[in-house]
C-alpha cells in the first residue's frame, strides 16, 4: 500500500492546482482598503481651455462625496482600452472621476487628450510616481474607489469594464456618507 | 508560405507521434520485433518535422514577417540579428516549440545510441517518450500555436522583451530544457522497466549517462540563469528563492539524488523502487516547472506568459503523465522487490542518506513554494513565502549534505571500516579546519560564522574530494601512469564535488563580506565602499541599435591606484516602451565591483547601487565545474564497452528476472 502513497499526494497537489488555476492572479486585494485615503497634494494639469484652476489640490478638496482615483498615463496601452468607457461615466455623471497623471509629460498627455476627449474632473500630475507609491499602484491603469469620509473601498486593477464598474464600484458609490 | 509549411510540419510530427506511441506497445504485448524496430524510425522522423517546423520559424523571425502574430509581438525591425534567433523563445509558443524540439532531439539520440540495447526496452522508452510528445505537441496545436497569422499585418512588431536582449538569456533556456527535457528520458526508462518488470544493474546502467547528462545541462541552466539575474536584473543578487527559479532547482536536487541512488542501484541492486520513484519525481518536477512558469498559478517576475486556458491543459497533462507513471507504480513497484542488507555505514547507506537530505530539501523548496497557492485556494488570502524561509530551511539541510560528500568518495561500499576512513580523512578535516580559520582572517580580517562554516564545509569538500584521485594515482608507479589510470568517472565525480565546494565557498564570502550601497551623487562626488572609492562622473546620452541610453561613468580608485572605470546604462527602448537597467561589472576571480544606475535628479546627480562582492563568481565556477564534472562521467567509456556485454546478460537473464 505504501507504494501508492506518491499517488495519493499527487491527487491533493493536482486538487490544489486546479483550483489555483480558477483564480486571478493579478487580484491583489490592496492593503489600504477600509483605510483613510492617503495624503496626497499634487499639481493640477494645466489645460488650455479651463479657467485658472487651483495651482494644486490635495485630500481636503474632494471630501464630502464619494469620488475615483485613476491612475492613467498617455504611454499606457490599457489606458487607451478604459478611456472610451470613462468618458461615458463621466458623461452620464453622478460621480467625479480624479485622474492621476503617473509618470507622464505634461505635453504628452494633453495632446492624449487632445485627441480622445477628457473624462477627468481634475487631473493631478504624478511626475516622479510619489502618489502612486503611496497608493501601492502595481501599473497603470489602476482605479480606487474612495467614499465621502475619505476611506478607500475598493481597487479596480487594470481597465475599467462597464461589468466591473456595475459589479464593484457603483454598489459602493452611495457609500460612506 | 513558410509558417504554413511549419504549421503543417508540427501537424505531421502530431500524427508520427501517435504511431511511435501505439506501434511499440503493440509490439511488446505481440512480440513483434518489427513494430518495436518502427519506433526508432518514427522518432528519427518526428525528429526531423519539429527540426523543419522550428527552423520556419527561425526564418520568419529573420524575415521579420509580422503576418505571423508570434513574430509580430516579439520582434521588430530594428531587432539585432542575433536576437532574432533567440527571440523564437522570447515567449510563450515559441519556448514550447523549443522544448518539443529538446524533446524530439532526446528520443532521437536514445533511436541513435540505444541500437545496443535489448530492442524491447528501447521501443518501450520511445513509446514513453511518444505520449510526452503527443501531449505537447497537441497543447501546441490547439492552445499555442507559433504559426498562426494575424490580418492585418501590423508595419511594426512589438519587439523583443528587453529583459532577454541579454546574451545570458540566449544560452539559459535552451540548457534549462535540456536539463529538464532530458529528465524524460530517465523517466521513459523508469516507466518501462516498471511495463516490462525488469530493473537489474544492466538498466541502471544504460539509465546512469542519460540522467547525468540531463543533470548537467540543468546545472549549466540554472547557473547561467543565476549569472543572467545578476547581470541583467539590476539587483545584484544571484538567487532570489523565486517560483521559477524553485522549479528549476528542485529537479535538480531530484535529479542529484536520482544520479547517486541509480549508483546503488548498479553497484549493489539496492534501492530499486526509490529510484524509479525518483525518476518520477524528477521529470514531474520538470513538468510542474513548464507548468507554473506558463499558467499564472503562481506570480513570479519570470512569468512571461500566463493564460489560465493553458494552464489547465497542462494541468491535465501533468495528472495523465504523472498520475499514470505513479499509478503503475503503485502496482508494479512492490515486485522490485532490492536483494541484499544495506549498511548505513558504507557507500550505499552514505548514498541513502545524501537521497534523504537532497528529497527532504526539496520538500522544504516545494511546500515553500506552494503554500501561498495552497493558503489562496483555501481562501485564507494572500501571502507569499521569501527568502527568509528558503534559507532558515535550505542551508542547515545542506551542513551534514557537504559532511557527508567528503565521506562518500571515501567509505567503500558494503561495509565501511571507522578507522580506516578516520586514518584517510584527518588530514582533510585537519586542512579543513585551518583553511576556514586563516582564510576569512587573512583576507578579510574578521571572521564570521557562516564564513568559517562556509569556509569548513568548501575545502572539505573540495580536499576529500580529490581524496579518491590521490590514491588512484599513488597507487600507480608514476604520476604519469597513475593520472591515465584515473577512470573518467572518478574524475567526474571528484571535479562536480569540488565544484559543489567551490559554490560553498563562494556563498558563505559573497554573504559575509560583502558591500551593497544605494547613494546619491552629484557629478564629480565620490563615495567610499570598503577600501574602494567610487568617483561618478556623470551621465551622458549613448544611442544603441534599438535603444537610447544614458550612461553614466564611474572610476574606482583603492588607494592611490585606478583599479577601472565603469559606465552602467539605463536604457529606453522606444519600441516597448520600456527602461532597462544595465549594470556594468569589473570581475575578478576574487571580488567583483557592480554599478547600476537608479534614477536621475534634475541636477544633474543620480541614484547609484554599488556593489562590492568578494569571490561571487567562485559560486558560477562551482556550477561550471558541476557541468564539467557531468560531462565527463557522462562519457566515461565504461558505458560504451559495457553495453556489448550487458545486452548479451539482459538476454540470457532477462526473463529470470520477470
Amino acid at each position: 500500500m505504501r507504494y501508492a502513497i506518491p499517488l495519493l499526494i499527487l491527487g491533493v497537489l493536482l486538487a490544489f492546482f486546479a483550483v489555483g488555476l480558477q483564480r486571478d492572479p493579478r487580484v491583489l486585494p490592496s492593503p489600504l482598503i477600509g483605510k483613510a485615503v492617503p495624503a496626497f497634494e499634487l499639481p493640477v494639469l494645466a489645460l488650455p481651455k479651463a479657467e485658472s484652476p487651483p495651482l494644486s489640490m490635495g485630500n481636503a478638496a474632494f471630501a464630502g462625496k464619494p469620488y475615483l482615483v485613476n491612475f492613467f498615463a498617455s504611454w499606457c496601452a490599457g489606458c487607451q482600452v478604459e478611456h472610451p468607457y470613462l468618458m461615458q461615466l463621466a458623461k452620464q455623471g453622478g460621480v467625479t472621476i480624479v485622474g492621476v497623471d503617473y509618470k507622464d509629460a505634461d505635453a504628452d498627455v494633453r495632446q492624449w487628450l487632445a485627441a480622445r476627449g477628457n473624462p477627468y474632473a481634475p487631473i493631478l500630475v504624478d511626475l516622479d510616481g510619489r502618489a502612486g507609491i503611496d497608493f501601492g499602484v502595481y501599473g497603470v491603469p489602476e482605479t480606487f474607489v474612495v467614499s465621502a469620509d475619505g476611506r478607500i473601498l475598493h481597487k479596480h486593477v487594470g481597465a475599467l469594464t462597464p461589468e466591473a464598474f456595475a459589479r464593484d464600484v457603483k454598489p459602493l458609490l452611495g457609500a460612506g456618507s | 508560405m513558410i509558417p504554413e509549411l511549419g504549421h503543417f510540419a508540427l501537424i505531421l510530427a502530431l500524427g508520427i507521434a501517435f504511431l511511435q506511441t501505439v506501434a511499440p506497445l503493440v509490439g511488446y504485448r505481440r512480440r513483434d520485433a518489427k513494430l518495436l524496430a518502427f519506433a526508432g524510425s518514427a522518432a528519427q522522423a518526428q525528429f526531423f518535422c519539429i527540426a523543419f517546423a522550428y527552423a520556419c520559424l527561425t526564418i520568419s523571425f529573420v524575415n521579420t514577417d509580422f503576418s505571423v502574430a508570434y513574430v509580430a509581438q516579439n520582434a521588430h525591425t530594428d531587432l539585432p540579428n542575433v536576437y532574432r534567433f533567440s527571440a523564437v523563445w522570447g515567449a510563450h509558443e515559441g519556448s514550447l516549440l523549443l522544448w518539443m524540439l529538446m524533446l524530439s532531439g532526446w528520443t532521437f539520440a536514445v533511436s541513435v545510441f540505444n541500437r545496443r540495447i535489448p530492442a524491447e526496452l528501447s521501443a518501450l522508452v520511445i513509446a514513453v517518450l511518444g505520449v510526452i510528445s503527443v501531449g505537447l505537441l497537441l497543447f501546441m496545436l490547439l492552445t499555442s500555436n507559433p504559426f498562426d497569422r494575424l490580418f492585418p499585418v501590423p508595419l511594426q512588431g512589438r519587439d523583443l522583451n528587453p529583459l532577454l536582449q541579454d546574451f545570458g538569456l540566449t544560452i539559459h533556456p535552451p540548457m534549462l530544457y535540456m536539463g529538464y527535457v532530458g529528465f524524460s528520458v530517465a523517466f521513459a526508462f523508469a516507466v518501462a522497466a516498471l511495463i516490462t518488470g525488469k530493473l537489474d544493474a544492466a538498466w541502471a546502467r544504460w539509465t546512469r549517462p542519460w540522467t547525468t547528462t540531463a543533470w548537467m545541462f540543468l546545472t549549466l541552466g540554472i547557473t547561467l540563469g543565476s549569472w543572467w539575474a545578476y547581470n541583467e536584473l539590476g539587483w545584484g543578487g544571484w538567487w532570489f528563492w523565486d517560483p521559477v527559479e524553485n522549479a528549476s532547482f528542485m529537479p535538480w536536487l531530484t535529479g542529484t539524488a536520482l544520479i547517486h541512488s541509480l549508483a546503488v542501484t548498479e553497484k549493489r541492486g539496492l534501492l530499486k523502487s526509490w529510484t524509479v520513484l525518483l525518476a518520477i519525481l524528477t521529470f514531474s518536477l520538470s513538468l510542474l516547472g513548464t507548468f507554473l512558469v506558463r499558467s499564472g498559478v503562481i506570480v513570479s517576475v519570470h512569468s512571461f506568459a500566463s493564460d489560465p486556458a493553458r494552464g489547465l491543459f497542462i494541468l491535465i497533462f501533468m495528472a495523465v503523465i504523472t498520475g499514470a507513471a505513479l499509478t503503475l507504480y503503485a502496482f508494479r513497484a512492490p515486485k522490485l522487490a532490492s536483494v541484499g542488507e544495506l549498511h548505513l555505514f558504507s557507500r550505499e547507506g552514505l548514498l541513502l542518506l545524501n537521497n534523504v537530505f537532497l528529497v527532504v530539501a526539496c520538500a522544504a523548496i516545494l511546500i515553500g513554494t506552494l503554500y501561498p497557492l495552497v493558503i489562496d485556494a483555501l481562501n485564507l488570502g494572500k501571502i507569499s513565502v521569501g527568502p527568509p524561509y528558503f534559507n532558515a530551511i535550505f542551508l542547515p539541510l545542506m551542513v551534514p549534505l557537504f559532511v557527508l560528500v567528503g565521506f562518500g568518495a571515501v567509505v567503500p561500499w558494503k561495509k565501511g571500516k571507522a578507522g580506516e576512513t578516520w586514518q584517510r580523512l584527518k588530514l582533510p578535516a585537519l586542512f579543513a579546519v585551518a583553511f576556514a580559520i586563516v582564510v576569512p582572517l587573512a583576507l578579510h580580517g574578521r571572521a564570521t560564522l557562516l564564513a568559517v562554516t562556509g569556509g569548513l564545509l568548501g575545502a572539505w569538500t573540495i580536499v576529500a574530494a580529490s581524496q579518491d584521485v590521490w590514491r588512484r594515482i599513488r597507487a600507480k608507479p608514476s604520476f604519469i601512469a597513475g593520472l591515465a589510470s584515473v577512470p573518467r568517472a572518478t574524475w567526474g565525480m571528484t571535479l562536480a564535488h569540488a565544484g559543489l565546494g567551490v559554490w560553498a565557498l563562494g556563498v558563505a564570502f559573497v554573504i559575509s563580506y560583502g558591500y551593497e550601497k544605494d547613494v546619491r551623487l552629484a557629478p564629480n562626488a565620490t563615495t567610499e565602499i570598503g577600501d574602494f572609492t567610487f568617483g561618478f562622473v556623470g551621465a551622458q546620452e549613448a544611442k544603441g541599435p534599438n535603444f537610447i541610453a544614458q550612461q553614466g561613468e564611474v572610476t574606482i580608485e583603492r588607494g592611490d591606484h585606478s583599479v577601472t572605470t565603469l559606465y552602467p546604462q539605463k536604457r529606453f527602448y522606444p519600441s516597448q516602451r520600456n527602461v532597462m537597467t544595465e549594470s556594468a561589472v569589473d570581475a575578478t576571480l576574487m571580488r567583483d565591483l557592480y554599478v547600476s544606475l537608479g534614477e536621475g535628479f534634475d541636477d544633474g546627480s543620480w541614484s547609484l547601487r554599488i556593489y562590492v562582492k568578494p569571490m561571487i563568481r567562485l559560486i558560477w565556477l562551482g556550477g561550471v565545474l558541476m557541468f564539467l564534472g557531468g560531462c565527463l562521467a557522462a562519457s566515461d567509456k565504461r558505458y560504451r564497452l559495457a553495453r556489448a556485454a550487458d545486452r548479451k546478460l539482459a538476454l540470457d537473464g532477462g526473463t529470470q528476472a520477470a
